[in-house]
């Protein structure tokens, strides 16, 4: 390593509302109660890859180390397997308080930038927002477009197979939108939308 | 005192405690006094910082003999925590103790109260609840019982070996009730003891043989507690003694009859050895059981099952001990006090399905290794797996079945240590990478944490996180065969795989299954967890809530052999105060029947819990004992006519308070 | 029996098999599935990371839906919703929950749902194919429909997380059996192996390959491991994750072995003696060839 850097964490540099906030998120989750025994980073598959175990996470969520929490990888490479939530000695609900994670991370605008997992939440929304049903490839090509073009040129061997062996087509499945008819899911956003304001 | 002064017209002095400020901080307290002035036939209210001080009681007693009062009220906390120690207050200012009367406005107001103003409503409403009622209260006497001098001691581990023998050497005479075949307990399966490593069984089984040996001791084996009747100071107690199918006094564990047997090879799971070895249906639990006598199983011998057997064991016997006739049996003891030392079991650790217990035969509990390690157990002492091979690599788990809100949310408070001993003495003897996994290290104790720095030293290794899973998936050739242990080393970030040979499941301690059973047996209460509950935690630690019943060991919660050991000393002292004064004073709150009043319609007699009513002929009124009352109240309650009151809870005091109540809300 | 069935997104593109055999099945062992009608996509796990409340509201309108065409009533007092693919499986059971125990997002739900003229009242019963074939129908029943059984045939049942996790409620969460039961009811060899409930990947495979294909390649290694000819899952994208990636898994891991992956429905459909045709095996990128029935 040729730079050293300094790390030193300023109280006036912690939220201390931070881990309240995402407690709320995550419906009230106790994770004050974490004891650090780490079993969620041990039971979790994906963990190896995170920059920080999912303990950690908890912990910096705890004091308040917002930045860091929400630019992290962790939240990102949790594929919601369930396994901390259901191991953890102290039932917290680890699952939930990544979701919410990545709620403020999105709205804050922390998460890594061009991080594929972030964009396809992203984009993955957007389309069922609009359309009601997701089109699975349609949402690979907005996914690489916004990520990475030229990796698309790479995944499109495996998107002809598809093709071929009908298991993806180029229709967009959507349900009827915006009727006002009874059970408009553009009905129902409108109302949430009302409700948020 | 002269009896004119106290039947004279009422005098009420009331005084209102701050408690520091545990009630002044949630009350008005100045507030409780103004309105307590208003009340009928108060002379004086005073409030004070702690009415339990020696200068609190001292204000009572003054006003007492100044002011001449009659009636005495405190409003502060609970009647258990000081109601005995205001009516020793003014029994001794000359005024018959029932004159006092208390007020709790700690326990039910200022602790439980948020809203102040409505926190000083209630308070006001409670002390004019007990000004009504002091007023008609009666000067009583309490009532003197003589106290049986024996003590019953259930529970035959280290508890309840110290207990008795402690009694009997104070020359009481003790019971000891142990359900299984042999005293010893959980202690009498371990090799070494933390953080000494002295010899469990050096240490353990002489104190064994002197109950054996002890005159003032009588030993009850195999055998446990059916009933409990009566009350402090006079205790009947039926002890169902079941059938070992071998005549105690004349077997002298020779175990020819276990070497006669027909079964030539050991078929059942020896228990003794957590499993590890197999027993026949004759058997000696241990070799230094005590009683050294031998039983047998019903539940594998073929005699007892089928009758159909060549009975080579009691063919075997020249002192024709063995007797396929024998039957339980019941004894009836009666006892002054009860000392419970009924212990804990160990905690089930097919729960954890993660940590494979069950599953993988090389994954052990710590109480099966407890036998490994022992010299007398299964393998002489010799660290093995199943196959017989040394392991090379270990794992210890700690908190299994401990600080989990899955299954139990305490601390098992031993199992760091154990884990240590454990770890020490694997490591000594097979030369083994140990490795110890673990949330937090919990070492207070006289010389734990120098035997953790000891083991630190030995180079035992210690990964700081829980255990997320044992599992027999391999990843890379050095785990090939063996177990991996997946778990996040906290201390640096990172998720670690330990290839071991052994598991080791460190379980914690949990209360008996059948604790609930046992609590109403003894009419005492637990904890949700099964922990017996003690009377105070801090100030009264091996009383329970009814009195002359004593606990102590791991049945009031997870605790090492030095606490044990001491808080069965404890257990003792309290009964030796009990027996040793020769009597109880009962509280005189008994029922009694105005015969005027008095049909004689006998609904009482069958409704009394302690058969304390009789219906008297010649007078056509039913009659009751005083000395066998409880006070319980149901005859008051199901009274047709009203002839049947309570002393201390008449209808008119009872009146009286809920009118006190109704006008201030 | 007639239960409401809702595909999900994928049952209708990548995981067209699935469909194919489930309903393939289901109309041999006389078990009716009737598609809930304009059913939207359950929000799986990426709405979840954008705004809980709207994805439980998306979870929401299908259980209404399903409440309002199953015509629960006093007659019919539930209605069961069956749910193939494991995420919407997962997330409409955790909607159920949510609703059930946290009034704040219930009552927002229930405005929203109501203004679009929908109610509902906590009456439809998930369940999982796995569920319905074990528990409903139950394996006698299937057992009793066998005309090629799948003798000798070692299978890896592999459940994955999230039918299992965290609402462990037809099966055991740490060693589920009710796929190896349905495999020895169909004359099939289950293999006892330890990575029946560990994640694939999920969606990482998408898009951080890497890591995905770790996951997924550990899995079939140990499959093959302990033996297995095939392996069975229950969920679109494990299966896809399983599957399709197998060449760049390679690519990646040189020892890695092909191994078919079928959904567990088209070796009951095998089983039963279905045409492969009818049970979309055409559709495999890794084929499954071993003879069955013989």
């Amino acid at each position: 390593m040729d730079e050293i850097t300094r790390t030193v964490k300023y109280e006036a540099d912690t939220d201390p509302h931070f881990a309240e906030e995402i407690a709320g998120i995550a419906r009230g989750e106790t994770l004050r109660a974490c004891i650090q025994c780490g079993n969620c980073s041990g039971a979790c598959p994906v963990s190896p890859y995170m920059d920080y175990t999912p303990r950690r996470i908890i912990a910096m969520t705890r004091a308040g180390f917002k930045r860091e929490a929400l630019s992290s990888t962790t939240i990102w490479l949790c594929a919601s397997c369930y396994n901390c939530t259901v191991e953890c000695p102290k039932q917290i609900r680890i699952t939930d308080v990544m979701y919410a994670l990545k709620q403020k991370a999105i709205k804050e605008r922390l998460y890594p930038k061009r991080f594929p997992v972030a964009v396809l939440a992203r984009e993955f929304s957007a389309a069922v927002r609009q359309f009601g049903r997701n089109s699975e490839l349609w949402l690979i090509i907005y996914l690489y477009l916004k990520t990475n073009p030229f990796a698309m040129l790479k995944q499109s061997i495996l998107g002809l197979r598809l093709f071929l062996q009908g298991r993806m087509g180029l229709k967009r499945e959507r349900i009827p939108m915006g009727t006002g008819k009874k059970g408009d899911l553009q009905t129902i956003w409108n109302a949430l939308d009302r409700a948020d304001r | 005192m002269s009896e004119t002064m106290q039947s004279a017209e009422p005098r009420v002095g009331v005084y209102v405690c701050h408690c520091g400020i545990n009630i002044a901080a949630k009350v008005d307290i100045a507030a409780v006094v103004e309105f307590a002035k208003t009340l009928p036939y108060v002379i004086v209210v005073r409030d004070y910082k702690f009415m339990c001080s020696d200068p609190g009681q001292e204000l009572l007693q003054q006003d007492i003999k100044e002011l001449g009062l009659n009636r005495i009220v405190v409003a502060s906390c609970s009647p258990l925590m000081h109601e005995a120690t205001f009516r020793h207050a003014t029994e001794a200012a000359g005024l018959n103790q029932f004159y006092f009367q208390m007020a709790n406005i700690r326990e039910h107001v200022s602790w439980v109260t948020a809203d102040k103003a409505l926190a000083t409503r209630k308070s006001q409403a409670l002390v004019s609840a007990a000004v009504r009622r002091v007023v008609l209260n009666e000067p009583l006497e309490h009532q003197k019982v003589p106290v049986k001098p024996n003590v019953l001691v259930v529970g035959g581990g280290i508890a309840g070996i110290h207990a008795a023998l402690t009694l009997a050497n104070a020359g009481k005479q003790v019971t000891l009730v142990e359900r299984e075949p042999t005293i010893g307990g959980h202690m009498a399966k371990f090799d070494k003891t933390f953080p000494t490593l002295d010899c469990a069984a050096c240490i353990l089984t002489p104190k064994m043989s002197m109950v054996r040996s002890h005159p003032n001791i009588t030993m009850l084996t195999y055998a446990e507690v059916v009933g409990v009747e009566g009350y402090v100071g006079n205790f009947t107690v039926k002890v169902k003694k079941k059938a070992r199918y071998v005549h105690e006094e004349l077997c002298v564990g020779c175990n020819e009859c276990v070497e006669a047997c027909v079964y030539k090879e050991g078929r059942f799971t020896d228990t003794f050895n957590e499993g590890l070895s197999k027993r026949k249906p004759v058997y000696m639990p241990f070799p230094q059981a005590t009683p050294s006598v031998v039983l047998i199983d019903p539940e594998s011998c073929i005699e007892l099952k089928t009758g159909k057997c060549k009975k080579q064991c009691a063919t075997a016997c020249t002192r024709n001990a063995i007797d396929f006739t024998m039957t339980d049996e019941i004894v009836a003891l009666e006892v002054g006090a009860i000392i419970i030392a009924t212990g804990f079991q160990t905690f089930d650790a097919t729960r954890i399905p993660q940590y494979g217990y069950g599953k993988f035969p090389n994954v052990y509990t710590s109480l099966e290794v407890e036998r490994l390690v022992n010299a007398s157990g299964p393998t002489g002492g010799e660290v093995q797996l199943r196959d017989g091979s040394t392991p090379k690599r270990v794992g210890i788990i700690h908190c299994v079945g401990s600080r989990d809100e899955k299954t139990n949310r305490h601390c098992s408070r031993v199992c760091c240590m154990y884990s240590l001993k454990l770890a020490h003495l694997i490591h000594e003897r097979t030369d083994a990478e140990v490795y110890n996994l673990y949330i937090d290290m919990r070492t207070p104790g006289k010389g734990y944490e120098e035997f953790y720095d000891k083991l630190l030293k030995e180079g035992v290794n210690f990964i700081r996180g829980r255990a997320a899973e044992v599992t027999d998936w391999t990843v890379t050739p050095e785990e090939e065969g063996k177990l991996v242990i997946r778990a996040e080393d906290t201390l640096i970030g990172v998720v670690r795989r330990i290839p071991v040979d052994m598991v080791v499941l460190s379980v914690g301690l949990e209360a008996h299954a059948d604790a609930d059973e046992v609590r109403r047996l003894f009419n005492i209460s637990c904890s949700k967890e099964g922990w017996f509950l003690e009377r105070h935690p801090k100030l009264a630690p091996v009383s329970t809530f009814t009195d002359g019943i004593f606990i102590a060991g791991a049945c009031q919660g997870p605790k090492d052999i030095p606490d044990t050991v001491a808080q069965a000393g404890a257990a003792v002292a309290e009964a030796l105060a009990l027996v040793d004064r020769g009597f109880v004073e009962l509280e005189p709150n008994t029922a009694f029947i105005t015969k005027e009043l008095c049909s004689g319609c006998h609904t009482c007699i069958a409704m009394c819990p302690f058969s304390a009513i009789r219906y008297n002929k010649e007078a056509g009124v039913a009659e009751i004992n005083p000395a066998l009352c409880k006070g319980c109240g149901t005859c008051v309650a199901a009274c047709p006519s009203g002839a049947a009151q309570q002393h201390l809870f008449t209808d008119e005091q009872i009146f009286q308070e809920i009118e006190g109540v109704l006008n201030y809300v | 029996m007639n239960h409401l069935y809702y595909p999900g997104c994928s049952l209708k593109s990548t995981g067209r098999a699935y469909e194919e055999s489930l309903l393939a099945v289901c109309a041999t062992l006389g078990v009716g599935l009737t598609e809930l009608q304009d059913w939207n996509c359950c929000g799986a796990t990426s709405y979840m990371a954008i705004d809980e409340v709207k994805a439980f509201a998306l979870a929401a309108r299908n259980l209404a839906l399903a409440e309002e065409q199953g015509k629960v009533g006093p007659g019919t007092p539930t209605v069961d919703l069956v749910a193939p693919c494991a995420a919407c499986y997962l997330v409409l059971a955790k909607a159920q929950h949510c609703l059930e125990e946290n009034k704040e997002v219930g009552g927002k739900i229930t405005a929203a749902l109501a203004a679009a003229q929908l109610q509902y009242t906590g009456r439809v019963v998930m369940r999982h194919p796995l569920d319905l074939f074990t528990n409903a129908l139950g394996l006698d029943a299937i057992k009793a429909q066998v005309t090629k059984p799948l003798t000798g045939l070692k299978v890896a049942c592999y459940y994955g997380c999230q039918i299992v996790r965290p609402y462990a409620t037809f099966d055991d969460q740490y060693h589920p059996m009710t796929m190896d039961h349905l495999v020895t009811a169909l004359g099939g060899t289950p293999v006892d192996w330890p990575l029946k409930t560990r994640c694939c990947g999920g969606s990482l495979t998408g898009t951080v390959q890497e890591v995905g294909l770790r996951m997924s390649y550990h899995l079939l290694k140990e499959a093959r491991k302990r033996g297995a000819d095939v392996l069975l899952t229950a969920c679109p994208l494990c299966q896809f994750n399983l599957e399709c990636y197998q060449d760049p898994m390679k690519a990646l891991f040189p020892d890695h072995e092909p191994l078919p992956v079928l959904y567990f429905t088209q070796l009951m459909g095998l089983a039963l003696g279905l045409e492969r045709a009818r049970l979309g095996l055409q559709r495999l990128f890794v084929p499954f060839r071993q003879p069955v029935g013989v």
